[in-house]
């Protein structure tokens, strides 16, 4: 078992924590480097589009896992940045403009949405988010001169410095950058005093107004910079998907990307993409297990989003902690072994936080 | 034809799906004050509550007026039980987990629906299908008559409820402050599992007043967002302020429909709920209380 001995401010805030970590991630690198000449067309492709979900993971996690927020309209967020970023390419603009530029957009339409409602409590957030989310979803069918409808609207695709972003490598590799890019940014904003407020929020409004914090706008900043990452997402995602449906955008993939962040784990990094991995992963999963299931229940029409509700309800009535959380009792399980103690991972009793106004 | 005679059909017809809204919303509110939860799968409850006395009246051909009333009961016990044996595990979680627990709810009732009733529409009949009222020369549907009358009721019930009766004041009492309730000897939690069963009852005795007008699917839980509209702009832990705001929703969602282009009514709800927050978030009928620590 390692003993962190630490002696001044800078390691508490350290990006890495020792050395082990750096070794491990560098291997890590490594091989999701290699992957592409290792794997085959279609999982190389899975993994593309687990990375896209864990952009949007990401950027959803530091609302909820660390804000305390809740968002059930990041489809919509999803759906500006790929029409933003398809529109642009198909007007001639560099990818290497509209990829920024679609998250920029998305930002500010996350400030706009996020201003008046965050004033009152989070409850309000996920009201208007939901409400957001559909009158998004139906722009997007209405307004055909720019999306094309129901028809769809052909992603053209993108070059970088001349060379063509195409296939299921292509976007791997750059979904891969946007992906490290959004992790360095989220984690070395959790590690300064913006985080720190974040987490604030979080644990008590009320304390961290008195402690000086300006509730109103650190989140709606926080809830601009996920919005944000979740329309670099929505740019690469069009990518992925070569053509763009309107009907694509609907509140099950937001309660998709929630489920990312719960099943992952509240308030870890980590958690977002191990919840990608998972929400990617269950519908082939069920694809591949549909026509052994008995009594029929493979060929019932409703089955992956009841299934995501199933999963959603038994993660937050048991397993409160999520993937990231059993990671960590398994590591602390096999540290520890032979001493493992009962209560280690005892949940400590919690009482509800009233937000009422009294 | 733009005459006063259409106007008033619209606003009665938007005023009868105004009273459906509210009653949703009122059940949001109900569970809201006292537990400070959130239902998200309040609509699909009044699906289930639909499901229920389709199942009574049409199946086992019991009569309308008791079929529904056994429905009602039988959903309030369904509430009953997802408190007690759910929800009440989750306190002291935070607010966002209630709202997910309650979304994954939602999806699970819905395909359980499916599974037990199938994915068509379905209808009963009832005494209000398909006939008119004639009330000062202006021809109405009885079934949209029957929604308005049947809401004024259930909320003259709910008033007489809990002003008069020991529970009802026990409720509002422990709604207003548990510790102090639990102190008096008031079951608290025995109380809310109570009020989410008055809740499922409310949302059941929606999805009967709905049925002769639309008909019971699956998917019409997806009505509880636009009563959320409605919650909003009553202001949220209001219970005449539920109502006042789906009429609200109700009647603009109407003339939207006869103003506007195909398609726009079905978001009219949304940019009312958008609109409320942008320029009086706290609602219409906001009790304006300090912070405390």
């Amino acid at each position: 078992m390692r003993y962190l001995f630490r002696t001044q401010y800078r390691q508490d805030i350290a990006l890495w924590r020792h050395n082990g970590d750096r070794f491990w991630y560098a291997v890590l690198a490594v091989l999701v480097l290699i992957a592409p000449s290792v794997l085959g067309e279609f999982y190389i492709g899975e993994l593309g589009a687990v990375y896209i979900f864990a952009i949007a993971g990401v950027g959803l996690m530091l609302l909820v896992g660390y804000t305390g927020l809740i968002s059930l309209g990041h489809a919509a967020f999803l759906g500006i940045g790929a029409y933003v970023n398809a529109v642009l390419l198909a007007q001639g603009v560099p990818f290497l403009i509209t990829l920024p530029v679609a998250g920029l957009f998305t930002a500010l339409c996350g400030a706009a949405i996020g201003r008046p409602t965050l004033r009152m409590s989070g409850l309000y957030l996920a009201i208007a988010t939901l409400a957001f989310g559909s009158i998004v979803g139906t722009v997007f069918q209405k307004w055909t001169a720019v999306t094309g409808g129901f028809d769809g609207f052909a992603v053209p695709t993108p070059y970088i410095f001349g060379i063509a972003v195409e296939g299921a490598t292509g976007i791997y590799y750059v979904s891969l950058v946007v992906l490290a890019f959004v992790l360095w940014v989220s984690a070395n904003l959790l590690r300064s005093p913006i985080g720190r407020a974040m987490v604030a929020i979080r644990d008590s409004e009320v304390s961290a107004q008195s402690m000086g914090i300006h509730l109103a706008r650190y989140k709606t900043l926080v809830f601009a910079v996920s919005a944000g990452m979740t329309g670099l997402a929505g740019a690469l995602f069009a990518h992925y998907v070569r053509f763009l449906a309107p009907d694509a955008f609907d509140v099950l993939l937001s309660v998709q990307f929630v489920t990312i962040v719960f099943v992952g784990g509240l308030g870890s990094l980590r958690g977002a993409i191990l919840g990608a991995m998972f929400v990617r992963l269950l519908p082939q999963f069920i694809a591949i297990v549909r026509d052994d299931l008995p009594f029929g229940i493979g060929r019932l029409p409703g089955l992956e989003p009841s299934l995501f509700g199933l999963v959603l309800v038994f993660v937050i009535l048991f397993q409160p902690g999520g993937l990231n959380g059993m990671w960590l009792k398994a590591k602390q399980w096999f540290q520890a072994f032979p001493f493992k103690r009962q209560t280690s991972f005892r949940r400590q009793k919690s009482y509800a936080k009233s937000e009422r106004l009294r | 034809m733009d005459d006063a005679a259409r106007i008033l059909q619209l606003v009665v017809n938007g005023a009868a799906s105004g009273c459906i809204y509210g009653l949703i919303a009122l059940g949001f509110v109900l569970i809201y004050k006292a537990t400070e939860m959130v239902n998200f799968a309040q609509g699909d409850v009044m699906m289930l509550g639909g499901f229920v006395a389709y199942t009574l009246i049409s199946t086992y051909h019991l009569p309308y007026w008791f079929g529904a009333i056994l429905a009602i009961v039988i959903t309030g016990a369904f509430g009953y039980a997802l408190d007690a044996l759910i929800l009440r595990r989750v306190i002291g979680q935070p607010q966002f987990a209630v709202v997910m627990l309650t979304l994954g709810l939602g999806f699970i009732f819905r395909a359980a629906a499916g599974i037990t009733w199938g994915y068509d529409s379905v209808g009963f009949n009832t005494p209000f299908t398909n006939k008119t009222a004639n009330v000062g020369g202006l021809v109405l549907g009885q079934d949209n008559l029957s929604i308005i009358v049947g809401t004024v009721i259930l909320c003259g019930v709910l008033y007489l409820f809990f002003s008069k009766t020991r529970i009802g004041v026990a409720m509002q009492a422990a709604s207003q402050n548990q510790l102090a309730a639990y102190y008096m000897g008031i079951p608290v939690r025995t109380i809310f599992s109570l009020i989410w069963a008055i809740s499922a009852g409310t949302a059941c005795l929606a999805g009967i007043l709905l049925s002769p007008v639309s008909m019971i699917d699956v998917n019409m839980g997806f009505l509880g967002i636009k009563a959320f509209a409605a919650a909003v702009i009553g202001g949220f832990g209001s219970i005449p302020g539920s109502l006042v705001g789906g009429v609200i929703v109700g009647i603009v969602e109407q003339f939207a429909g006869y103003k506007l282009p195909a398609g726009f009514q079905e978001v009219t709800s949304n940019v009312v709920l958008l609109l409320m927050l942008f320029i009086r978030p706290q609602g219409l009928f906001a009790e304006r209380m300090g912070k405390r620590v």
